[in-house]
């Protein structure tokens, strides 16, 4: 018994002192709350029917941006924590294995927990409604790919309080993540619940390109999508060829730490760079597939709030395919210092450096359509011009990163640490700061307050470069990434502490968005007309929220920003009068796929304990959920005309 | 194609008897469609392994060769067992297109046997390397080795298991749109793994066997 004990304060971790139980205290409340709540309120069969088991892409938008959300507090959390350590020299406020275990959940949260299912949400959020369909190509295929996700996710939290966090940095390279180095749980966590949330992005990836492809309403031809559309295009085509790599790096990582096999090993004949390689081979095309959206997100509120045409479309489409291709050949640039020798380095220097060039059209673009328009700085706005010179500073730093022989001196840096998240957050968090003002009224049927949109925006833009621009600095001063503490003397001491300030306020301007999600639920303006922008594309020719079914009658595109030519002809959404409607063939909710992913759950911890009997139940599991789908014939429903013509009479377009 | 939407989640257009029966719903062409994609993937999947494979292939650790280890007879039965069934599913095809069912479930039932002498003999050289203790834990090579193979088993045996379960649907419902569409998917992902298969017994097989 006594054994027992000692084993399970081990897994729960109550050994590792006051954070964990903290933690521990946290969850308990918040779950037993989220229970008591939906009992007393009885909203459990309501969560279940509208909620858990629907396969409508609005709604599973929404469920990717609140996890989303939720995972940018708790990767925001770390990242706070992290500044706290470093704010000054000598600081044991973590210790160095926390510290490993923070900075490497802060790095795989924020790309694949949080710039990812923010992406794909407004993937689901827009682009249906954007080429005038009724869903995606696979409704049901989409609803099991959330749950991967959501699986996914709640596996890699669970790390911090059950059997330990991974350590290996968000790369998790070899040799120092294989079990001789780095034993126990923790970086099984990370290569299996990234296994995981990879599946479902393939899937999505597959369900994007296959709805774009082929679900587009009359007349809306390709060059005529929304320029958001065509990013996801593109980002489809990159997650189709890009995640499998991933999937193989972490595949084979697994067997050597799981099975004791020699992919990356020291010893037996391994060969730690292939895992290098094969990581960057996923991961540089990666960093696209969650910029590229964002570019896109600023295509359309750019245009939209300079009441422009969007300039230069054709140049848009032709430099994200070009990104979409470098893409594919710059990785090596994540590891110059290597040794590969000059003619391999330059080559991939001057590959990266050419990705400068499209990047800049696109810049020149968005500046163009601003030029001579009737620009409407709201928050959206904001965060869209906000955008332009933050990301300029990410990608010029970025070209000097791409010249070999200096970026021996820039390498793993603070330099590093800062271009990146110039990148990151001034591209990818500025588009999604930017979509939810935007997308807001259509997801809920209510705008956010644009009061609180503008403190909010500058407070964490003000925020973000006090926190990252002195980090350049920091970078030529000689402070390397993923120190946890240093001595005094080198005059780092007071440039961090102004680092960590900036992160504060970031933190700040996180919770003035928070309030005003809130606020705006309570008082905020309510959104009757569906397009409260003057907006230009399909979406906001229905009704925010929109009706299940999107679109009553499919709409006949006429041209480029179709809902603004059918403004200007006097035309209805739901074509000419008297068109009499017919039922209309939805997709049936199901809940095998939340099922689906409890035995991905359930097999990935298997995999990561090595608890094997769990993990061939999970995988069973989930090919007996595959047989079942297979054998179902009765997966659709008729919505009947008397519904449609209620609906459509309560929204006036009748 | 600019009709889709009406017909996913809308109308049913009149049947046009020109095009194959799998292609008979607007549904079942984008299904069909997705699947290709799926393939696109899971061709970079398996690209990625023989990378790893032909970089490792040299990393023995001192433990045996290819050129030791490779048993000629097993792997040309494999192949030729693999490739046939290929064949036999091109036929359960054909048999779809002419609306012949039992003749159809007979190729189909003959692909699966195939594809279960290959996996036979796949395991027998498994276990007879693993008896010889060459183990995917005795060198870089043998874990390349066993994953590419062994991941290239694994679909081969998804795809018998997935194929049995056409079957029973062809034998419960008849020829329709909808299991046509599905015997046609699994036939595509058949041919697939036998493509896959041919760069296998070229790249790891014939060439392990001389180099």
């Amino acid at each position: 018994m006594n054994g027992f004990a000692n084993w399970a304060v081990h897994f729960f971790m109550l050994d590792e002192g006051p954070l964990i139980w903290l933690s521990d205290f946290l969850i308990g409340c918040a779950t037993i709350g989220i229970i008591v709540a939906l009992t007393y309120f009885k909203l459990w069969k309501w969560l279940w029917d509208n909620w858990l088991t629907t396969v409508d892409h609005k709604k599973i938008g929404i469920m990717y941006l609140i996890a989303a959300v939720l995972m940018l507090f708790r990767g925001g959390t770390d990242g706070l924590l992290m500044r706290a350590q470093l704010s000054w020299p000598n600081l044991h406020f973590l210790n160095a294995d926390h510290y490993d275990q923070i900075f490497t959940t802060h790095g795989t949260i924020m790309i694949l927990f949080m710039a990812m299912p923010a992406i794909i949400g407004f993937f689901n959020v827009a682009v249906p409604l954007q080429i005038g369909c009724r869903d995606v190509a696979f409704p049901y295929l989409n609803a099991i790919s959330f749950w991967l996700f959501f699986a996914a996710a709640l596996l890699f939290n669970l790390s911090f309080v059950v059997g330990g966090s991974p350590d290996g940095g968000w790369t998790s390279y070899p040799p120092y993540v294989e079990n001789v180095f780095d034993p126990g749980p923790g970086e099984n966590y990370f290569l299996v619940a990234l296994q995981i949330t990879g599946i479902g992005t393939i899937a999505t990836g597959v369900n994007f390109l296959i709805t774009i492809l082929r679900m587009r309403a009359p007349g809306m031809t390709m060059m005529r999508l929304p320029m958001f559309t065509w990013s996801v295009f593109i980002t489809s085509i990159i997650i189709v060829f890009a995640f499998p790599v991933l999937t193989v790096a972490l595949a084979l990582l697994l067997i050597d730490r799981d099975f004791g096999s020699h992919f990356f090993t020291v010893t037996g004949g391994g060969m730690p760079m292939q895992y290098i390689n094969l990581f960057w081979i996923w991961g540089h095309p990666e960093v696209y597939i969650v910029i590229l959206p964002a570019f896109g997100i600023f295509s359309e509120v750019v245009s939209t709030f300079s009441h422009k045409r969007l300039f230069g479309y054709s140049a848009m489409v032709v430099s994200m395919i070009a990104i979409a291709i470098l893409s594919f050949i710059v990785w090596v640039h994540h590891f110059f210092t290597m040794g590969a020798g000059p003619g391999v380095n330059s080559f991939f220097g001057v590959s990266t450096m050419a990705i400068a060039i499209p990047t800049g059209v696109k810049i020149f673009n968005w500046l163009f359509t601003m030029h001579k328009g009737r620009v409407e700085f709201t928050s959206a706005m904001l965060w869209a011009v906000g955008f332009i010179p933050n990301f300029l500073i990410g990608g010029l730093t970025g070209v000097m990163l791409a010249v070999p022989p200096a970026d021996y001196q820039y390498h793993n840096s603070y330099f590093l640490i800062a271009h990146f998240h110039y990148v990151l957050i001034g591209g990818t968090v500025f588009g999604v700061f930017a979509a939810i003002y935007y997308w807001w009224p259509k997801m809920f049927g209510v705008l956010l307050d644009e009061k609180l949109g503008r403190w909010h925006f500058w407070m964490f833009m003000i925020g973000f470069n006090i926190c990252f621009f002195p980090q350049f600095f920091l970078g030529f001063m000689g402070m390397q990434r993923r120190m946890y503490t240093y001595p005094a003397g080198y005059g780092w001491g007071i440039i961090n502490l102004i680092s960590t300030v900036g992160a504060v306020l970031m933190g700040v301007g996180f919770l003035i968005f928070v309030w005003n999600i809130l606020w705006s639920a309570r008082f905020g303006q309510r959104d009757t007309t569906g397009d409260p922008w003057d907006g230009r594309s399909l979406e906001w020719a229905t009704t925010s929220p929109a009706p299940e079914y999107n679109f009553a009658i499919i709409p006949t595109v006429k041209g480029r920003d179709a809902w603004w030519l059918m403004k200007k002809t006097g035309e209805s959404i739901n074509g000419p009068k008297g068109v009499p409607f017919r039922p209309i063939h939805m997709p049936n909710n199901s809940g095998r796929p939340i099922i689906m992913s409890l035995f991905f759950f359930i097999a990935g911890g298997g995999f990561i304990f090595q608890w094997w009997v769990l993990a061939i139940i999970g995988l069973l599991g989930v090919l007996v959920t595959m047989a079942q789908r297979s054998f179902e014939y009765h997966d659709h429903h008729y919505i009947p005309v008397e519904e449609i013509e209620k609906t459509e009479a309560a929204a006036g377009r009748l | 194609m600019s009709n889709a939407h009406t017909a996913i989640h809308g109308d049913h257009h009149p049947v046009d008897p020109s095009v194959p029966v799998e292609y008979h719903e607007e549904e079942n062409s984008l299904r069909i469609a997705g699947f290709w994609v799926f393939l696109g993937s899971d061709l970079v999947l398996f690209s990625c392994l023989f990378a790893t494979y032909v970089v490792m292939h040299g990393r023995v650790a001192g433990g045996p060769t290819s050129q030791q280890l490779f048993d000629v007879t097993g792997f040309t039965i494999e192949t030729i067992a693999l490739l046939f069934s290929s064949f036999t599913c091109g036929l359960a095809t054909y048999e779809m297109r002419r609306g012949n069912r039992n003749a159809m479930v007979t190729w189909l039932f003959i692909t699966v046997a195939l594809g279960l002498v290959f996996l036979g003999f796949e395991i027998d050289e498994f276990v007879h390397n693993v008896s010889i203790g060459a183990t995917m834990q005795r060198s870089g090579f043998l874990s390349a080795f066993f994953t590419l193979v062994g991941t290239h088993g694994c679909h081969v045996t998804m795809g018998t298991l997935w194929m049995l379960s056409v079957i029973i649907q062809l034998i419960r419902y008849g020829i329709t749109p909808i299991t046509a569409r599905k015997a046609f998917i699994v036939s595509i992902y058949w041919h697939f793994l036998d493509a896959v298969w041919i760069f296998i017994f070229t790249v790891v097989y014939l060439t392990g066997k001389v180099v």
